[in-house]
């Protein structure tokens, strides 16, 4: 019987060994190929490890590319998403988990309700609103709706909100704290995984958005990675800048694999947590 | 008196936190839900006044248009084989992980982390991967001499090709069922033991319906995402060759940004809805039949 489980584990233990290979080999193809010389790109057998390994291409697509500009406008919008998004959405989940007021259930179960729309229903009067305020072809329509909170998110932060005790705002009220105060110096420190978890999903999401800055944005100086990504794409693909495409890629996953090591512990939290309670 | 105007402060102190996300809800979401509605019964290119057509536009999409269908086509392929196929991989890797075998920390790190990277520079990792003369998976397949396709450059291939780069991203899925397994209490597999059950009917009485609301909630979203693909779409395939990737949202943003027909657009859009509406009404009224939930 023991015998039997052994072999099993072992057999199950070969299988998810084989399948991390298989996962794993896709972001080791495109490291080595960022690593190559131009020449040694279509070669057959395929080269492993770039003998030597020309790290210079990194620097290259600096060069080449105003890839710092693009890192500039993805940096800034990017930040200014985290920023409304933490602020607008914790501020509605703090008046929805914790005060009282008439049409409270309300306005929050039509929150919820929206979230079954799909994106796309909004996007043609929300282009044309940009349009009529005259934001294209700026950064503005990418980050300024996030000042402007998400039913998602606030639901989130209302799941974090609600499970604090009750008896740590009633001693802030007797300590004299007004309600902004309550919410900064209680429920905030409390909540910490919670801030964190809204921070990483807004980064990824905003950091890698591609349809926005595709319907927006029209002047190259003004494009974020992804959209200047799939501009190279078209120019490049398949030709001699494979190299520099493939480092491009690499520095533009980067910050989103760094993020996830350092805070795995949340994104699995809040894939849980939106998972079994959603 | 004082209970009074406390109460006034609260509701006040109340509003004032909500208010931003109230604009929003006016402004991004209400707003547009009403105006898109609207628009979906005119003819309107953005730089004109909209022109009213009735119901002209719905009259189109229902009868007169074939890349419609064939873009209804493709999500629809793509849904029915993605969701299943992901949600079994997803469930094979939890089990597996379920095991507390060495190295889980590890291998639930791997298995992750593909499921977190998307965007255009994962669209570009696959297309190069995909290169039917240099690409990873042909030159896999040559060194032990099977038939390797053209991929995203075959009509028949390149559906299928972005069915498998999506299978890459299942970790996620894995992640959720793992954490749903571990909520199953020991004694229902104990008892299962007793009765007489195998690993096979206990995995298929105790451990299934255990996990049925997870595996529903993945299931409803997974049909909701993949009837939302675009970025794979426009980036890899601009919907070719041949439309055989023109998915239903690479289709709607080609007739607003593309051809500017507004109208058109808002139409599909609210078809959108209305399938995807309907697919999750569907798995609702079929949960009965197999969605187990405690008391």
């Amino acid at each position: 019987m023991k015998n039997r489980k052994a072999i099993g584990d072992t057999i199950v233990f070969l299988l998810l060994l084989t399948g991390a290979l298989v996962l794993l080999a896709p972001l080791a193809w495109m490291l080595s190929t960022s690593l190559k010389e131009p020449g040694d790109v279509f070669k057959y057998p395929p080269q492993w490890i770039p003998r030597p390994a020309k790290w210079s291409n990194y620097l290259d697509v600096f060069t080449e590319w105003p890839f710092a500009r693009y890192l500039t406008n993805t940096l800034w919008v990017t930040g200014m998403a985290m920023l409304g998004t933490l602020f607008s959405c914790s501020f509605a989940a703090y008046s929805f988990a914790r005060l009282r007021w008439a049409g409270r259930d309300l306005i929050f179960m039509i929150s919820l309700a929206t979230m079954m729309l799909p994106a796309q229903v909004t996007m043609v009067p929300t282009f044309a609103m940009f349009v009529f305020t005259g934001w294209i072809d700026t950064l503005l329509p990418l980050y300024v709706p996030a000042f402007f909170g998400n039913a998602f998110f606030i639901f989130l932060f209302r799941q974090f909100f609600k499970g604090i005790p009750l008896a740590l705002e009633d001693a802030a009220k007797i300590d004299g704290c007004g309600y902004f105060q309550t919410y900064w110096h209680v429920i905030t420190p409390l909540t910490r995984p919670a801030f964190i978890t809204v921070a990483i999903f807004t980064f990824m999401g905003t950091w890698n958005d591609f349809l926005g800055p595709l319907i927006y944005i029209s002047s190259e100086s003004k494009r974020t990675l992804a959209l200047a990504l799939s501009f190279y794409q078209n120019y490049f693909y398949g030709g001699i800048h494979l190299h520099t495409l493939m480092a491009a890629s690499i520095l533009v996953l980067l910050p989103c694999i760094a993020v996830f090591f350092v805070f795995q512990k949340y994104f699995i939290q809040g894939m849980v947590l939106s998972g079994l309670k959603g | 008196m004082k209970q009074r105007s406390l109460r006034a402060r609260e509701t006040t102190a109340a509003w004032i936190f909500v208010l931003p996300w109230l604009l929003g809800l006016l402004l991004f979401v209400a707003g547009p839900i009403i105006t898109s509605f609207i628009v979906s019964f005119t003819d309107w290119d953005l730089l004109t006044r909209p022109k009213w057509i009735g119901a002209q536009n719905y009259k189109e999409l229902l009868g007169n248009d074939p890349l419609l269908w064939q873009s209804v086509k493709v999500s629809a392929i793509y849904t029915f084989a993605s969701v299943p196929l992901g949600m079994g991989f997803a469930l094979l890797v939890a089990l597996g992980l379920n095991r507390r075998l060495p190295g889980l920390a590890i291998f639930r790190t791997i298995y992750y982390l593909p499921a977190i990277l998307s965007g255009v520079a994962v669209a570009m990792l696959w297309q190069w991967v995909f290169s039917p003369e240099f690409g990873l998976i042909n030159t896999f397949l040559r060194y032990f001499s099977l038939p390797a396709p053209g991929w995203l450059a075959s009509e028949s291939w390149a559906l299928p090709a972005l069915i498998i780069m999506g299978l890459w991203g299942i970790g996620g899925t894995a992640i959720i069922y793992l954490s749903g397994l571990q909520n199953i209490p020991d004694q229902l597999y104990e008892a299962a033991m007793i009765d007489g059950a195998g690993p096979w009917k206990s995995f298929r009485h105790v451990t299934i319906p255990m996990l049925s609301p997870v595996l529903f909630f993945t299931l409803i979203m997974g049909i909701i995402g993949s009837f939302q693909v675009f970025t794979q779409a426009y980036v890899m395939t601009n919907g070719g060759p041949a439309n055989a990737t023109l998915f239903f949202v690479l289709y709607l943003y080609r007739n607003a940004f593309e051809w500017l027909k507004m109208g058109y657009a808002s139409a599909l859009a609210w078809l959108l809805f209305v399938i995807i509406l309907s697919l999750t009404l569907l798995n609702f009224a079929l949960a009965k039949y197999w969605v187990h939930y405690e008391d």
